[in-house]
């Protein structure tokens, strides 16, 4: 585990307040999601998932297919498709786009594919406005932070929080009631949505026989920023497609359930091309970035492919004992809780934070909520061993292997094994309360303090099992 | 242009060629409850209500448009130009404007009034959800800048579920750039996870079935 991550993760352990709102907030949505599966809610849940994982699986199986009809059916719509490897890919296309038609001012829709690739920073370099119009978004815009959960990315804010920001930012009166901090950034939202050139969006679904972007919200923001402007952008990343417009009836059901115990949110936008003939509104340009960034990597190892059938519920954040503990800004990348850590070591590679597979408890609660049924537990046990197997490669990792082979070894030795035993019980440090929760100063480094530090051993006992088997008195079977 | 990098890694990482065909899908999970008509009409004013949305079940086309009236209350209101208002005659209510096709000005005349009318092409029953297809009846801009929407539904456009709807509209954009399902009021939890209804679309949402 590198220096920063555990830095990070003891500043939100060490932080009441936030463990309190992670706590808080993670419980609710467990509680919501719980309710909407209840009783009768959704009694094919679980058939549901089995559909929705072979549906997946075959996507992502097939994916240059399913691309390629997803491509062919939005042009048959008159909308373009924009193939971009990387993030410099993306920012060029826009860029591009967006000198040849004059244009300053880009709303943008909640979009985890554009965090990933940090998108605003890069159109800001360029003298563009991007503006993230979901609150939570704009709240964590505002404060130049990273988002902290996938469904609630201010999660960690505090309403007096968000009124400091506002009256600096936006030159506002302090307020601290949640109403009014919500109208003022409807307020100032809204005059940016009916100036906006461009609107960006990411995609919840791709559906490759539509040819069309399907988007899942409750503000509204989305729909906005997807059809005020006279240009909309999808970004998204090459996995969101399935197949069909009628595998919305499974999908759908489970996203919503899955991230905020919603049967439908408020709003589901089904979206292909341009404004068309008679209607009257909408986009007159319809744009679908699809992006790789990494993901063509992780499709060549079919044992982790599955890491990519993820519809971004956050049901695995919000049961996830150690993301409840540590908090979203403790990972290392964008992508936060179980998903994010098995995806930041295959997107970004091994190395960025080898700690990440390790910080898991293996409960296997995330499997067990996956509306799509990833098994994180199984893929994070591959990413374990591929770190350790770098790590050996490299020669490092020595001096754990070597305290396992000493301890092989003491173990295929009896006799040392059981002086190795008594030794243990008068070394170790007097205990009350039969754990052991300190050692001597002998053995107090870093790496055994560190370890016993999340760990509770019991103490020695004053006769080994051995010495009680040896005096034992014999007992003549009775029977 | 990435387009051929990108396909090409993804057939070599899945080992595919080019065009080959993928083994065929199983049909898709479609299943309609069967739910006679007042059953529908009830659920989706239940489901309504739940999500704090007003219902009001018309006996008479007179009836709605007195409902729809008692809410707009003087208030200025931009009507959709779905033929069925027009029979309503919600349209002659006096401050409501309609029959406007020009983007830009429905746009601003959407920003500027304090409540939109709409019809609904479908409602889903078991969700509360009104379903608008969008098209020269019907633009995207009513239901979502004004503060109020209303809608105004003929009963027979209630459907059991999202599963009747995708059976009807296999294919939704062959008929339309943009089909919005909308259940329940706009709203946000984003700060605190304090509910908070009417941040970017319409708080208030009337949905009155004839
Ligand atoms: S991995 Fe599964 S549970 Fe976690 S966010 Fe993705 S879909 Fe939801």
């Amino acid at each position: 585990m590198s220096v920063v991550f555990d830095e990070k993760i003891n500043r939100a352990r060490g932080d009441g307040r936030l463990q309190l709102a992670i706590y808080d907030a993670t419980a609710r949505l467990m509680d919501k999601r719980k309710h909407a599966l209840e009783g009768d809610n959704l009694p094919d849940f679980q058939e549901l998932r089995d559909c929705a994982n072979a549906l997946k699986k075959q996507t992502i199986d097939n994916l240059d297919h399913y691309l390629e009809q997803f491509e062919a059916n939005v042009i048959a719509h008159a909308g373009k498709v924009v193939f971009c490897k990387d993030a410099t890919d993306v920012s060029d296309f826009i860029l591009k786009l967006a000198k040849e038609r004059g244009a300053r001012l880009i709303v943008k829709s909640k979009s985890m594919t554009t965090e990933e690739i940090d998108l605003n920073e890069r159109l800001e370099h360029h003298n563009l406005e991007a503006v993230e119009t979901d609150l939570g978004e704009y709240i964590i815009q505002l404060a130049h932070e990273r988002p902290y959960h996938i469904v609630a990315p201010a999660m960690h804010k505090t309403r007096y929080q968000v009124a400091d920001l506002f009256e600096e930012k936006l030159g506002v009166p302090n307020e601290t009631v949640i109403e009014k901090q919500t109208m003022i950034a409807r307020g100032v939202l809204r005059e940016k949505f009916l100036a906006a050139d461009i609107g960006i969006s990411g995609a919840n679904f791709l559906i490759a026989d539509s040819g069309a972007v399907v988007l899942v919200e409750n503000e509204g923001n989305a729909r906005l920023s997807t059809s005020a402007p006279k240009i909309h952008i999808a970004v998204a990343g090459i996995e969101k497609l399935i197949p069909r417009a009628q595998d919305l009836a499974v999908f759908l059901k489970l996203l919503g359930r899955s991230a905020t115990g919603q049967p439908l949110t408020v709003y589901t936008s089904f979206l292909s091309g341009p404004r068309r003939g008679e209607e009257i509104d909408g986009p007159g340009e319809f744009y679908v970035v699809l992006l790789d960034n990494g993901r063509t990597k992780l499709l060549e190892d079919s044992g982790k492919r599955e890491s990519l059938y993820c519809i971004r519920c956050g049901a695995c954040l919000n049961h996830c004992p150690v993301y409840r503990k540590i908090g979203g800004h403790s990972f290392p990348w964008v992508y936060s809780g179980p998903i994010g850590a098995i995806i930041t070591p295959q997107f970004m590679g091994l190395n960025h934070e080898p700690g990440l597979p390790f910080a898991s408890s293996l409960c296997g609660a995330c499997a067990e909520v996956c509306p799509v049924k990833i098994d994180i537990p199984r893929v994070l046990l591959e990413l374990r061993a591929d770190v350790t197997a770098a790590k050996e490669r490299e020669g490092q990792g020595g001096l754990e292997r070597m305290a396992f082979r000493a301890y092989a070894w003491l173990m295929r030795h009896p006799k040392l094994f059981e002086i190795a035993g008594r030794l243990a019980s008068v070394l170790a440090p007097a205990s009350s309360s039969g754990w052991l929760r300190g050692v001597p100063a002998i053995m107090n480094i870093p790496p055994v303090r560190a370890w016993l530090s999340q760990r509770d051993l019991p103490a020695p006992p004053h006769q080994s099992f051995r010495q009680q088997w040896r005096t034992r008195v014999p007992r003549i079977n009775s029977r | 242009m990435s387009r051929e990098l990108i396909l090409d890694k993804v057939r070599i990482a899945l080992g595919r060629t080019k065009g080959q065909q993928p083994p065929p899908l199983p049909p898709a999970r479609i299943r309609i409850a069967e739910v006679n008509i007042d059953f529908r009409v009830a659920g989706m004013l239940q489901k309504v209500e739940a999500l704090a949305g007003k219902t009001f079940l018309a006996g008479t086309l007179a009836e709605a448009v007195n409902y729809a009236a008692s809410v707009i209350d003087g208030r200025e209101a931009v009507a959709s130009n779905a033929p069925f208002l027009r029979e309503c005659g919600v349209t002659a209510l006096p401050g409501v404007r309609t029959g406007v096709t020009d983007r830009v000005e429905l746009r601003e005349l959407c920003a500027s009034c304090a409540v939109g009318i709409t019809s609904a092409d479908y409602a889903l029953a078991d969700t509360g959800t009104l379903v608008i297809l969008s098209s020269g009846h019907e633009a995207r801009m009513i239901s979502l800048l004004p503060p109020a929407h209303i809608a105004i539904v003929p009963r027979g456009r209630i459907l059991s579920g999202l599963d009747e709807l995708l059976s009807i509209l296999p294919f939704p954009a062959e008929q339309t750039s943009s089909m919005v399902l909308i259940t329940g009021p706009s709203r946000t939890a984003d700060i605190e996870q304090i509910l908070v209804r009417g941040v970017h679309g319409p708080g208030e949402v009337h949905v009155i079935v004839v």
